[in-house]
C-alpha cells in the first residue's frame, strides 16, 4: 500500500456539509417509493453494529415502519461481541426485532478444504455468505434487500463485489462516510454506534482507516473535489492535497470501476443488453 | 381509476392569501381573473393508460374547483426517464388517448406533456395546450438536455420554435384570451427563450417541468429548488408576466423529483409558498389587472430596444457567417 502523509490543511469538511432534513426526506421517500412500487412492503437489512447499516435501517424504519424492517445480525465467531451488542442497541432504539444467524458453521465448513486461505479470502467469503443469507431472507419474508454501502467505499472499491455491495436498493450510495456520520447524528442514532472507529469487523481489530491508510474526513474531501467538483490535479494541489495521495486515491477509483458496473457482455447483435437495449430499471412498475 | 396506497388522492386546495378568494359564479364580461390549477403529479413510468386516467380525474377536480386552466408537468402522460420506451409510449395528435384528453378540455383548458410522434417518425418532448375539446397549441421542447443525468437528445428530436398563442381560458368567464407561451423545463435555462416569448407578447409563462432534485451539499435546501426559485422569480419580474411552474413529484430509478410548483406574479412575488413535495392539485387565482399594474410600475417591455437587439443580432450573425 502506498504510504502517504497528506497535509491536514487539505481537509475541508465544510464542503461536505449537508442539509440533513432535506437529505433525510429524500432518502425516506426513496425507500418508501422504490420498495412499494415494485409491490413490496418489507425490507431486510444486514445489521453489523456499524453506522452505515444503522443509518440504512433507520431510514427504512421511517419509510416503512419498524415492523416492516427485518434486521439480520450475522456474526462470525471472531466478530467483536461489542459489534453485536451495538447492533442490538440499534434494534432496540428503532423498535425492530432482530434475527441472529451465526455464519461460522457455513464459513468454517468451506475453509476446512482450504485451511491456508488468507484473511482477505476469508473476509470476502464472509461477506458473500452474508449476502446469500440476506437474499434467502428476502425470498422467505417477501422483503427487498436494503444496501448499506456509502459513496466513499463504493468509489474506493472498499467492499466485496457480490458481497456487501449487493442489494436491491441502496439509500446511502451517494453519501460520503463523513455525511453518513452527519445524517446519523441528526437522526439521533446511539452515540456508541456513531463514535466508534469504523470497521468491517472481518477479523479482530480491523480498522477501516488503518487498512486504507488515511482518514475518512481527508479522503472524503479529496473524493468530493475530484469526483463531484471535477477539480484538476493542479487545483487539488492548490487545495493542499499532495500529489502522491491524489494519485493513490485516483488509482483506487479507477481500479475498482469493475465493481460498480454489471458484468460486461460480448457484443454480437445489433441490440445488446445495456448498450442499445436501454430501459429504466423502474420499467413496468 | 382505483388509487393505490402509493398514489393517494391528491389534496385539492385553493391557495390561501389575498390573490386566491373563492371563484365567483356566473359570467362577467369585465372580469380579468381566472383560476389556474397546478396538477403536481407523480406519473407512472411508461404507463400511459394509468396516467391518462389520472389526468381525467384531476381535470374533473380542477373544473369542479372553478379552474379555467389545469397545468400538468413535463411528460405527464409518460414519466421522464423513458430511454428506449420513448417510441413505445409515443402518441400521435390523432391518437385515441390524446383525443380523449382533448375532449376533456371542453370544460377546462389543459396543458399536458407527452412524447409526440410526427408523421416522419420523430419523437418530441411536447406540451400540448388543449381547449374547447381540441388541441389548440403544441410546444415541442427546443432545449433537450443531454449531459449529466440527462439523455434527452439521444432519444428525442428538438423543437424549433417559441411562439406566443392565445389561451382562451374561458371556461368560467368568457373574456379576452390570455397571451401565453410554453417553456418546458430546460427551455427555461435559456433566457433567450423567455425573451422571445415576451417579445411575442405573452403575459403568462406556462412552464411544465420534470426537474430531478439534486445538490444537497451546500447546506441550504435543495440546489435545484434554489435555481428554479431564482429563475421563476426573475423571469416573472423582468418580463412583467405571470409564471406558472408545475414540476412533478415521485421517484424514477432512485431519482427524486422535488415538486415545488408555484405561480409567480408579474412583480416577481410568489402567490403562495411553493407546493410541498407530494401529489396535489393546487389552485391559484391570476388577474390580468396585476399584469397591467406591474407594467405601469415597471414599463420594461415598453422600453425594450428591439432595434438595438436586432442590430446587434445582425452584427453577430454576420460575424458568425464570416467565421
Amino acid at each position: 500500500m502506498t504510504s502517504t502523509t497528506p497535509r491536514q490543511t487539505a481537509s475541508r469538511p465544510e464542503t461536505l456539509a449537508i442539509d440533513s432534513a432535506v437529505v433525510g426526506d429524500i432518502l425516506v421517500g426513496f425507500v418508501r417509493n422504490e420498495v412499494r412500487k415494485v409491490g413490496f412492503e418489507r425490507v431486510v437489512v444486514g445489521l453489523s453494529g456499524g453506522v452505515d447499516s444503522a443509518l440504512s435501517a433507520a431510514i427504512a424504519c421511517m419509510a416503512l415502519g419498524p415492523d416492516n424492517v427485518l434486521p439480520i445480525l450475522m456474526p462470525y465467531r471472531t466478530s467483536s461481541s461489542a459489534s453485536e451488542a451495538d447492533a442490538r442497541l440499534v434494534c432496540q432504539h428503532l423498535g425492530m426485532t432482530p434475527a441472529v444467524i451465526d455464519i461460522s458453521p457455513q464459513v468454517d465448513a468451506y475453509f476446512e478444504r482450504f485451511p491456508d486461505a488468507d484473511r482477505g479470502r476469508r473476509g470476502n467469503k464472509m461477506a458473500r455468505e452474508r449476502m446469500t443469507i440476506l437474499y434467502d431472507m428476502s425470498w422467505a419474508h417477501g422483503a427487498l434487500v436494503i444496501g448499506t454501502s456509502n459513496k466513499t467505499e463504493l468509489l474506493l472499491g472498499y467492499g466485496t463485489v457480490f458481497g456487501d455491495m449487493a442489494s436491491a436498493l441502496n439509500p446511502l450510495g451517494d453519501l460520503y462516510k463523513t455525511q453518513v456520520f452527519a445524517l446519523a447524528r441528526s437522526m439521533d442514532l446511539p452515540r456508541t454506534v456513531i463514535d466508534k472507529a469504523p470497521s468491517a469487523d472481518l477479523w479482530e481489530g480491523q480498522s477501516d482507516e488503518e487498512e486504507l491508510g488515511f482518514g475518512y474526513s481527508l479522503v472524503d474531501s479529496v473524493l468530493y473535489h475530484m469526483v463531484d467538483e471535477r477539480c484538476t490535479k493542479a487545483e487539488l494541489r492548490s487545495l493542499g492535497f499532495e500529489d502522491a495521495f491524489v494519485d493513490d486515491v485516483a488509482r483506487r477509483v479507477r481500479g475498482s470501476q469493475y465493481k460498480r458496473r454489471p458484468p460486461i457482455i460480448a457484443k454480437l447483435s445489433a441490440r445488446t443488453i445495456d448498450r442499445e437495449f436501454r430501459y429504466p430499471r423502474d420499467w413496468g412498475t | 381509476m382505483t388509487l393505490t396506497e402509493a398514489r393517494p388522492a391528491a389534496d385539492v386546495a385553493l391557495a390561501s392569501g389575498p390573490h386566491a378568494q373563492r371563484a365567483a359564479t356566473g359570467t362577467d364580461p369585465e372580469r380579468t381573473d381566472v383560476i389556474v390549477a397546478l396538477a403536481q403529479v407523480a406519473p407512472r413510468l411508461g404507463d400511459v393508460a394509468a396516467n391518462l386516467d389520472r389526468h381525467l380525474e384531476l381535470i374533473d377536480q380542477a373544473a369542479t374547483g372553478g379552474a379555467a386552466l389545469v397545468v400538468f408537468p413535463e411528460l405527464s402522460l409518460t414519466g421522464y426517464f423513458l430511454k428506449d420506451l420513448v417510441p413505445e409510449v409515443a402518441l400521435r395528435e390523432q391518437s385515441d388517448q390524446l383525443q380523449r384528453l382533448a375532449a376533456a378540455s371542453a370544460t377546462v383548458d389543459v396543458v399536458a406533456g407527452c412524447v409526440l410522434e410526427s408523421d416522419d417518425a420523430r419523437f418530441y418532448n411536447a406540451s400540448l395546450y388543449m381547449a374547447g375539446g381540441r388541441i389548440h397549441h403544441v410546444h415541442r421542447k427546443v432545449y433537450l438536455p443531454t449531459y449529466g443525468l440527462f439523455d434527452e437528445a439521444r432519444y428525442m428530436a428538438q423543437g424549433d420554435r417559441f411562439r406566443a398563442f392565445a389561451a382562451p381560458m374561458d371556461a368560467a368567464a368568457p373574456s379576452r384570451p390570455w397571451q401565453a407561451g410554453i417553456l418546458i423545463c430546460e427551455d427555461m435555462w435559456h433566457p433567450t427563450a423567455a425573451a422571445l416569448l415576451a417579445r411575442d407578447g405573452i403575459e403568462l409563462f406556462l412552464c411544465p417541468s420534470s426537474s430531478p432534485g439534486r445538490g444537497v451539499v451546500s447546506g441550504h435546501a435543495l440546489g435545484t429548488a434554489r435555481s428554479y426559485d431564482a429563475m421563476t422569480r426573475t423571469y416573472a419580474q423582468l418580463f412583467t408576466s405571470y409564471l406558472v411552474y408545475c414540476n412533478r413529484v415521485g421517484f424514477e430509478d432512485g431519482v427524486g423529483f422535488w415538486g415545488g410548483s408555484r405561480v409567480v406574479a408579474p412583480d416577481g412575488r410568489l402567490l403562495d409558498e411553493p407546493a410541498a413535495n407530494h401529489e396535489q392539485l393546487v389552485l391559484h387565482r391570476i388577474d390580468r389587472g396585476a399584469v397591467r399594474r406591474a407594467r405601469i410600475a415597471n414599463p420594461l417591455l415598453r422600453d425594450e430596444r428591439h432595434d438595438v437587439n436586432d442590430a446587434e443580432t445582425d452584427r453577430l450573425k454576420a460575424r458568425n457567417t464570416r467565421d
